[in-house]
């Protein structure tokens, strides 16, 4: 059939890259420790078609997360030659120009699993703190008003003000390479604050009020430093700190009123 | 460790999630998942949920529910497809209030756009009936409905491995599951057990599914004696990209793109002249296929182009971001500046565990129901979609018999009691897992199913015939024989995804037989499932729905009646 004879998306040459992976399994280790691997790769392939090779070819023991293989579930973000990403939004190429050494085979690629949060095997961290932060921030839509007939309008123009924060996706890439979270590890961290502010700029929403009152104590927004490390690592490019901005400017005006 | 439960619901994709918070406004919920819930792949829709809504222009659910019918090649069952189509509208204002954030019109409405398949008054032009969120539709309704059942008190087991349904006595009492983290083997008893695992495409090479999409449940299920309906119906969407498979919205057909073939020919012309481009799914990647047979793929080459260069920039933009930084990121391309490779990529499986329009699992072609047992969503067979699905109904259908399964299951509660799981069944599941990780074989799990994948891709993917086939159903002998020689490099019980990875591959291999068999014996063409040696619709023999019964033996076939209740099948013309 002619979907079996699907060749090489751009026939490209194969390139030698060394993948440096940090491994840890505590059911065996007493610490973590480096192993290579050297692939013969694509510029068009997906870091994370590099772990699959290992996993599948070499060392089934190689443990990740992954699902949707396109950067839009979540699961695979990891810290890749010193930067948090996801391992299948990053293309081989991605990486090519730099990192080149005389100590390793080719391209190295270097990864670890996020930082700040605590390792459960090789690349897999314990996300729950990370998930847990969410809940704190009320993160569902709060409207008490008899619902209309059809649905609630919503001018595209106040829409525009949360369209970005609405598409994150959880990857915990950005509040693991946040200072400010390292520091503190109740800190809701800036994935959480984003939560907050899609609801708090919702037209539709009606607990403004609440949902400040749960950014604004002591581990929440005036932790962040404007620091924009989580800017920097968003896979999907979301201005993080512009919207934890406006959620002070919002939390400042609201403590004006009230005095 | 045991755990007790008014209802379980494998899988947090929205069919689950639905149900979920339909269910714990009664009882006790809990969600079993083996990936974080909001990671479910339902949360990679892009395009767009189908509802007459009439936002942008008139429409009416009876043209929905004629589309459906037709679209389906007449196979699908028409109480269940109306049932979903007059509820569409109402389903889809109930997620706005949630707060799902649909993109709007100018008035501040939910926005509406063109879809495959999708017309007004019954087939004489597209219409505007998919309701969107830019292309991230899934995973807009994904967040609403999770943070609902958060609101609601939904207990999520997130990261467990369901490996056994337990149905003892013609009644499902539980669920064993294997808790990722740990290793652990837990035991659910519930009064009600729905089933929502979602969709099988990594059954073929390439494919639009995530690599969870493997259909655990259906293969537990089938072992079970539980018959699998319509499995010879896969649909293959036209528009993945090149070479990877990741999936291209219809959507960006429906905003105004075109595919072209080698020759620069706007090809679906000659296949739909009325709809043309916006022609259902299986049509579409037939004529890519035959346009790449016939030598006019580009370049000659094995694939065609997916034409937005003419689509204003603002509305690729607003509309179709997501599928933009797709083509940037993995192929170079500005969608808006230059023509995007594809080829059909394996996408939804029509086919899979037999209900009625409340979720109850059928076991036999007369329609008894296992007690206690219910699926909803991608897994399950209504069948609303037939012989293949329309876009932006599969969403629907979710939401629809994802709530109508809740209910069903908040009606039995308290009835029958809480079932109980014998200790057999939970020694049997671990002494399972404890045999896959002794065994000292020298195979590799993953060796396996990319021959099958491969398999399944050369010999069962748009066009079948007889002997490919035939030859089909013995390398998946041949494979399965392989997996008992399969052995394990990691022996650790924490986070053994190389287990689960075996495991997994043992159920493919069973759908992949269910579906090779089933395609084998439906010697007529329709829908997607299309016979080089059978090429026409047989009405006559074949407007039945299969059941494939899963043996010591091989697949065994029954048949179970289409209902038809007003259209009656006609020619499929576009
Ligand atoms: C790329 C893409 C785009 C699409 N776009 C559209 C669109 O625009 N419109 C439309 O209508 N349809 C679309 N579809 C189809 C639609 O998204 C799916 O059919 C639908 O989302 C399936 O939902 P579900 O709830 O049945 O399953 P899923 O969302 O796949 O969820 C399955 C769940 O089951 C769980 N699970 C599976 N096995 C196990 C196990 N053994 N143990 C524990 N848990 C398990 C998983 O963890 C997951 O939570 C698209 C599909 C794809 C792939
Ligand atoms: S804001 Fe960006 S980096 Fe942070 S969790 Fe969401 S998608 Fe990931
Ligand atoms: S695998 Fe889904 S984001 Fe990478």
């Amino acid at each position: 059939m002619v979907s079996g004879l699907l060749k090489n998306r751009n026939s490209n040459e194969m390139k030698k890259y060394t993948f440096k992976i940090k491994r840890f399994d505590p059911e065996i280790d007493r610490q973590p420790h480096w192993e290579e691997f050297v692939l013969e790769m694509e510029d068009s392939d997906r870091i994370l078609d590099g772990l699959i090779k290992i996993k599948d070819d070499v060392d089934g023991s190689l443990t990740f997360r992954r699902s949707c293989a396109h950067g839009i579930c979540g699961s695979c973000a990891m810290k890749i030659n010193g930067q948090n990403r996801l391992a299948c939004q990053t293309l081989m190429k991605d990486l090519s120009a730099r990192n080149k050494s005389a100590h390793t085979a080719g391209v190295a690629v270097i990864i670890e699993p996020l930082p700040a949060l605590e390792v459960v095997k090789d690349l897999v961290v314990d996300m729950e703190p990370f998930f847990g932060m969410n809940e704190k921030v009320l993160p569902y839509l709060i409207n008490n008003d008899p619902p209309p007939e059809r649905e609630r309008l919503q001018d595209p123009k106040d829409q525009k003000k949360i369209l970005q924060a609405i598409t994150c996706i959880m990857c915990g890439s950005c509040t693991s390479a946040c200072p400010s979270y390292w520091a503190d590890k109740k800190y809701l961290g800036p994935s959480a604050l984003l939560k907050a502010a899609r609801f708090i700029f919702d037209t539709r929403d009606r607990a403004f009020d609440e949902r400040l009152r749960a950014v604004t104590h002591t581990h929440g927004l005036w932790r962040c430093h404007s620091i924009y490390n989580c800017v920097e690592v968003c896979p999907k490019e979301i201005d993080i700190t512009a919207y934890i901005s406006k959620l002070k400017r919002a939390a400042l005006k609201k403590s004006l009123r009230l005095k | 460790m045991i755990h007790s439960f008014d209802a379980v619901i494998i899988g947090s994709g929205l069919a689950g999630l639905r149900a979920a918070v339909e269910v714990s406004r009664q009882g006790s919920v809990a969600v079993l998942t083996k990936l974080y819930p909001t990671r479910s792949h339902s949360t990679a829709a892009q395009g767009g949920i189908g509802a007459a809504l009439g936002n942008e222009e008139p429409d009416r659910p009876e043209w929905h529910f004629y589309d459906t019918a037709k679209g389906g090649d007449f196979l699908g069952d028409q109480d269940a497809i109306e049932v979903m189509c007059e509820d569409a509208i109402r389903t889809i204002i109930e997620l706005e209030h949630l707060g799902v954030p649909f993109s709007r019109t100018p008035e501040g409405k939910i926005a509406q756009r063109k879809f495959g398949g999708h017309t007004r008054e019954f087939g004489s032009a597209p219409v505007r009936r998919a309701c969107y969120s830019a292309d991230r539709t899934g995973h807009a309704i994904m967040f609403a409905l999770f943070e609902q059942c958060g609101r609601q008190g939904v207990q999520f087991f997130k990261e467990f491995h369901v490996i056994d349904i337990a149905i003892e006595k013609n009644r499902c009492t539980g669920v064993i599951a294997l808790e990722i983290l740990t290793g652990e083997i837990h035991l659910f008893t519930a009064e009600a057990v729905l089933v929502a695992s979602g969709g099988y495409g990594k059954v073929f090479k390439t494919t639009s599914n995530a690599h969870a999409s493997t259909g655990d449940c259906l293969g537990i299920l089938a072992d079970k004696g539980i018959p699998l309906e319509d499995m010879e119906f896969f649909q293959f969407h036209p528009t993945g990209l090149y070479g990877l498979g990741i999936l291209i919205t219809e959507g960006a057909r429906g905003e105004g793109g075109i595919l072209l073939n080698g020759k620069g020919e706007r090809f679906m012309e000659h296949y739909a002249p009325t709809i043309k481009d916006l022609a259902p799914r299986d049509m579409v990647s037939r004529a890519i296929i035959t346009e790449i047979r016939e030598g006019r793929g580009i370049d000659g080459r094995d694939y065609v182009h997916l034409d937005l260069t003419k689509v204003d920039k603002r509305i690729i933009e607003e509309r179709l971001p997501e599928i933009s930084t797709f083509c940037r990121i993995y192929m170079g391309i500005d969608p808006s500046m230059a023509p995007i490779p594809v080829l059909p990529t394996a996408h939804y499986a029509m086919g899979g565990i037999p209900t009625d329009i409340d979720g109850r699992v059928l076991k036999n072609e007369i329609g008894d129901a296992i007690e206690g047992l219910f699926a909803a969503g991608e897994c399950a067979c209504v069948s609303v979609h037939g012989a293949n699905r329309l876009g932006c109904n599969s969403l629907l259908d979710t939401v629809v018999f994802g709530r109508r399964a809740g209910i069903a299951i908040c009606d039995i509660l308290n009835k029958t009691g809480r079932g109980s799981v014998s200790k057999e069944s939970v020694d049997r599941a671990r002494e399972a897992i404890d045999t896959m990780l002794r065994r000292k074989g020298s195979e590799k799990a993953a060796v396996i199913r990319k021959a099958l994948q491969q398999a399944m891709m050369d010999k069962c993917s748009e066009f079948r015939t007889e002997n490919e086939l035939l030859s089909l159903t013995e390398a998946l002998k041949g494979l399965r024989e392989r997996t008992l020689e399969i052995g394990l490099k990691d022996k650790g019980k924490r986070f053994n995804t190389e287990l689960l990875e075996a495991l997994e591959l043992n159920h493919l291999i069973s759908l992949g037989e269910l579906i090779a068999h089933s395609a084998l014996q439906r010697t007529e063409s329709r829908g997607a499932h299309t016979r080089e040696d059978f090429p026409d619709r047989d009405d006559m023999n074949w407007l039945k729905h299969t059941l494939a019964f899963k043996t010591d033996k091989g697949p065994v076939f029954g048949y179970k009646e289409v209902r038809i209740t007003r259209f009656r099948p006609a020619e499929r013309k576009y």
